[in-house]
């Protein structure tokens, strides 16, 4: 071994190198496979929904018709939560990062992240038994002294199972994953910048709005984007809060409510047979593409910023 | 030294997973009761899937009949009623469990569990009672028509002073609420037999025909029957329909019938079934029930689901059928009825349905 | 308003005293507290409400501070103290969902939370009693088989992208990982019963092989990315000791790369497995419900623990009130699992990190 090292110092290829070089490039390549292989059996399984008629489809024309309405919901509920979140995940960052003392910074932190720790179907079970009793009297109040503004029409849900109340238990779900983005982002701010703000006279918050923001913007966009993939694709907290139907509404208090896909799927599969399970796993294919590309754009946003902050 | 202490957490964890991956404490070897008592000498694995509404009847069916039988194992898959006869015509399970009996093309075609050119056959196994409930403040007692239910359900009337509600109410002091009606959102049997009955006695209103999912495009939805059960529970100005057994401490609707209004009442909900005529057209053995929605008989109460076992005529396996007869048997039997009423809620078949049954189940072989 | 700010030019002038914010924020609780009782005492409320006090007491806060602050203060120390109002006012928002989830599930959960839960299934069980073992066992075997395939194929591949990729395939499959770990669960789901499927001709296909493949999927880019990170904090300068002693590159990544950052790699694969251990909707579709033990992953139905949660509560029998208490119970073993799961990874973390920096 090592005299035929010190006869060729040129590096040789040695066949526990090869071998342990291919294991690493096939486990690599396995993840555009398996990546491949979700799409292809998706596609296969739900080729068989594109003729589906009114009774494989719960009374919708085709296709299409049925899955509209639930595209619509499953992006009507994730930017609900979105708008919710986003605002309160960035003070939460902010506070984590330029309020709190440096000592207790992390443990905050963690306590965040156990808001990521807790399981969906607990969320679920949460929303239904707590939040939508104790919400509904003050969206009886809300629709009675606000309900001129459309969003709030009556009438309101006697059960406060709403797209509203769904909303907010999204965003608390999508809250830790934008709060340690932008905790991060924040944090990485350069330190000189934030002190020279600080010494021209500005206080906390001009130094955080001239020097920190700006900085992080593109942080807290892929944030909030990455945010958004992770609302779409929540299934049980849905699923078990929302008194679901498939319609086109903006209203938020009404007991008629836009639907997600995840959550359809979820209620439906178990119980699905024939053509219906083909459409079912066919809006599941519209909710992979939809993820995948809000995921792409984030992380290409992600990326671009990683390269212009590695200059720096 | 690191490795050392890896191994121990790993040890841990290996203990752990052997502490918790002993059997089941109530799912110890029957061996001793077996031998002891047990007069039974069936054995084999049988199989079910369907009606989800039959779900908890099965399970304490099937926990009953298992318990007596030790050497029997019996799974029932709630998939749903159309799944369910899917399956079974497929070969896939023994017995289905339906809320509607097969349809006419389904009888046309075969039958994979059954011997050759051997048919299936419905038996009427689970009558429930469908309760309208409701919770409205300072209400307790509520005389609807079927019109009226429709109205509300289809989004029509929307408050509870509405004038169509008092007019059947007089001296209730209905308040002036926004009412919240719940239906399931998921295909079920309950709906369709809840729609079947608005459309045959209101059909200027409920101008849907009988369906699984829940036709109109209003109101509010909730998922099973504990789903309805729970928004009705917890939502203010809220009605719903569900299996009479769930309802619980809610209020619960009396019906029209005829000039009066009817409480629901296992025996009314068993007598409806028991006098409405048969499908026509159907073999000699085969029980399907053309439910007699319209009765104007007080003592009737027509908002009922009747949910059958479908088995074959004649089963490929022998062995099969006599595990099928005797389990259906039990179901059927007055012993398997009254623990479907106490368990699941579910109105005992009258006993002559019952004699029926059991003559149409000693057919089979 | 600039008479007031200019008025306070000296540096101590127009400045509110040190502890004026906390006693004003107590001050306007205690007013709403007031408020409330007054309401509460004329009829026109119910019953009185902490956290509706609490609230609009911050909101009276915030207001009252921006308006003293910026007649004492100027406009501009009035724009940071709301700010400071408002960012400690999100912190304690998001703390709301949390502690009250928290306190429901473990007050609700801790009834049922008796040895019986861990001991018995739910075959022949109506009504109250019974347990969860079943769906404990089916989750440790899922979640067990879901590691054992994910950590092997994301190990390789984080070491494939830390020494050996290089070129578009290692950019194309780092993309592809940070794309992958949003995937929704359910379409994980799906995916494996779109495989098995048609794999064994069965649209009805349920087993517990099954979810570990769905688990996988969702947990392989989680495993790359902690492991990734960690191999990369493994210095240069200890890969090339090794090279200089003239040790093969792969018995350098196993002998030195690996030990280096082997506590750093366990705490990513727990944190990995505590993520999906609490999936419910792919189980839901592929690994089904059951009530009976079922030791064998590749045969019959599985159940899970968060499945047995979501099946207890929306499948109750006639006693309604015994299904709920096993589904808290269940959703609070669930909690305790993962939290357990959470802490053990950052200990590791902690006392097991290699010492670089001496």
């Amino acid at each position: 071994m090592t005299a035929s090292t010190a006869s060729a110092p040129a590096a040789k290829q040695r066949p526990g190198d090869r071998i342990f070089s291919g294991i690493t490039l096939a486990a690599g390549s396995l993840i555009l496979v398996v990546l491949a292989a979700v799409a292809v059996f998706l596609v296969a399984e739900s080729l068989p929904a594109l003729d589906a008629g009114p009774d494989d489809t719960k009374g919708a024309d085709n296709f299409w018709t049925y899955v509209g309405p639930l595209v619509f919901g499953t992006l009507w509920a994730a930017a609900l939560a979105l708008v919710m979140a986003l605002p309160v995940a960035i003070g939460i960052a902010l506070f984590i990062s330029h309020y709190a003392p440096r000592r207790v910074a992390q443990l905050l932190g963690y306590i965040i992240d156990l808001l990521a720790a807790v399981p969906s179907v607990v969320f679920g079970l949460w929303g239904i038994k707590v939040l939508a009793p104790s919400v509904q009297p003050f969206y009886t109040w809300l629709s009675e002294n606000l309900g001129w503004f459309p969003l709030f029409a009556a009438p309101v849900s006697g059960t406060g199972r709403t797209i509203l109340t769904v909303a907010v238990v999204l965003a608390v779900m999508i809250l830790p994953i934008i709060t340690a983005l932008c905790r991060e982002v924040f944090l990485q701010t350069p330190r000189l910048h934030e002190e020279a703000a600080l010494a021209l006279g500005a206080t906390r918050w001009e130094m955080i709005r001239t020097a920190v923001l700006p900085f992080g913007r593109p942080g807290i966009i892929s944030a909030a984007m990455l945010g958004l993939g992770r609302a779409l694709g929540e299934t049980m907290a849905v699923a078990m809060v929302l008194s679901p139907s498939v319609v086109i509404s903006f209203v938020l208090l009404q007991s008629t409510n836009p639907t997600t896909i995840p959550a359809n799927i979820a209620l439906n599969f178990p119980e699905a047979s024939g053509k219906f399970l083909s459409v079912l796993i066919a809006t599941g294919l519209i909710l992979f593409v939809i993820s995948f590309a809000v995921n792409a754009v984030a992380r290409i946003v992600i990326n671009r910023r990683k390269a212009f902050s590695g200059a720096n | 030294m690191i490795s050392k202490r890896y191994a121990g957490l790993l040890g841990l964890a290996v203990v752990g997973t052997l502490a918790l991956s002993s059997c089941a404490a109530n799912e110890a070897p029957a061996a001793s009761g077996n031998s002891a008592g047990s007069a039974s000498t069936l054995s084999g694995n049988l199989t079910g899937a369907g009606s989800s509404a039959q779900g908890s009847a099965q399970e304490a069916w099937i926990a009953a009949f298992q318990t007596a039988n030790s050497g029997v194992t019996i799974a029932y898959d709630p998939t749903g009623s159309g799944a369910g006869r899917e399956t079974f015509i497929a070969g896939g399970s023994d017995w289905a469990g339906s809320d509607s009996a097969l349809s006419d093309e389904e009888l046309a075609g075969t039958f994979a569990s059954c011997a050759p050119d051997s048919k299936a056959i419905d038996l009427p196994t689970y009558i429930s009672p469908i309760a309208v409930i409701f919770n409205v403040e300072g209400v307790d007692q509520l005389n609807l028509d079927a019109a009226t239910i429709a109205s509300i359900f289809k989004g029509d009337i929307t408050r509870w002073n509405d004038k169509a509600i008092a007019a059947l109410n007089d001296g209730v002091n209905l308040p002036d609420t926004a009412i919240t009606a719940v239906h399931r959102s998921d295909d079920s049997g309950t709906t369709k037999n809840f729609t079947d009955y608005l459309n045959k006695v209101a059909p200027e209103v409920w101008d849907q025909p009988a369906a699984d999912p829940f036709p109109y495009k209003t109101g509010e939805g909730a998922q099973g029957t504990s789903g309805v059960v729970d928004a009705v529970t917890n939502g203010t100005g809220t009605i719903g329909y569900a299996d009479a057994s769930k309802a619980g401490d809610l209020g619960i609707a009396k019906v029209k019938v005829g000039d009066e209004f009817v409480a629901f009442t296992p025996e009314a909900a068993a007598a409806v079934v028991e006098e409405s005529p048969l499908v026509e057209g159907r073999g000699a053995n085969d029980i399907a029930v053309a439910l007699d929605r319209t009765t104007t008989d007080p003592s009737h109460y027509p908002l009922v689901l009747v949910s059958y076992s479908i088995v074959c005529e004649t089963y490929a396996d022998p062995a099969q059928a006599e595990l099928v007869k005797s389990y259906i048997g039990y179901i059927t039997s007055a012993d398997g009825q009254s623990e479907a009423a106490s368990s699941a809620g579910a109105a005992p078949l009258s006993a002559d349905l019952a004699s029926r049954v059991a003559t149409a189940l000693e057919s089979v072989s | 308003m600039t008479a007031v700010a200019q008025q306070g030019s000296g540096i101590t002038a127009g400045r509110l005293p040190r502890f004026s914010a906390a006693v004003l924020l107590i001050f306007s609780w205690l007013v709403m507290a007031g408020l409330f009782l007054i309401l509460l005492a004329a009829g026109t409320m119910d019953e009185f409400s902490v956290v509706g006090t609490i609230f609009f007491g911050s909101v009276l806060y915030a207001v009252l501070i921006f308006a003293i602050s910026s007649l004492v203060e100027g406009s501009r120390k009035a724009k940071d103290r709301l700010a400071t109002a408002l960012v400690t006012a999100a912190f304690t928002l998001a703390l709301l969902p949390l502690i009250s989830l928290v306190w429901t599930t473990v007050s609700s959960g801790i009834g049922r939370f008796d040895p019986q839960f861990f001991s018995f299934s739910m075959r022949n069980i109506v009504g109250e009693g019974g347990g969860a073992l079943h769906a404990i066992v089916g989750t440790l075997i899922v979640t067990g088989l879901a590691t054992l395939m994910s950590v092997p194929i994301g190990l390789f591949t984080a070491l494939y992208l830390t020494e050996y990729g290089r070129g578009h395939l290692a950019r194309a499959i780092t993309f592809l990982i940070d794309v992958m770990t949003g995937i929704p669960s359910i379409v994980a789901g799906l995916f494996a019963y779109a495989l098995f499927s048609l794999l064994f001709n069965d649209p009805g296909i349920r087993f517990g092989f099954g979810g570990a493949v769905a688990l996988s999927v969702l947990m392989i880019p989680v495993v790359v990315r902690s492991s990734e990170e960690m191999l990369k904090l493994v210095p240069n300068e200890l890969r090339e000791a090794s090279y200089a002693l003239g040790v093969p590159k792969w018995l350098t990544i196993v002998k030195v790369v690996l030990p280096t950052s082997i506590a750093g790699i366990i705490t990513g694969v727990m944190l990995s497995i505590s993520r999906v251990i609490g999936e419910t909707a792919p189980l839901l579709l592929i690994a089904g419900f059951a009530t009976s033990m079922n030791y064998d992953p590749f045969r019959e139905r599985m159940m899970t623990l968060p499945v047995f949660v979501y099946t207890q509560y929306s499948n109750p029998g006639t006693d309604v009130g015994a299904y709920l208490d096993r589904a808290w119970a269940g959703a609070l073993t669930l909690i305790v699992i993962v939290m357990a799961l959470n802490l053990v990874a950052r200990l590791i973390a902690k006392f097991f990190a290699p010492k670089i920096a001496r």
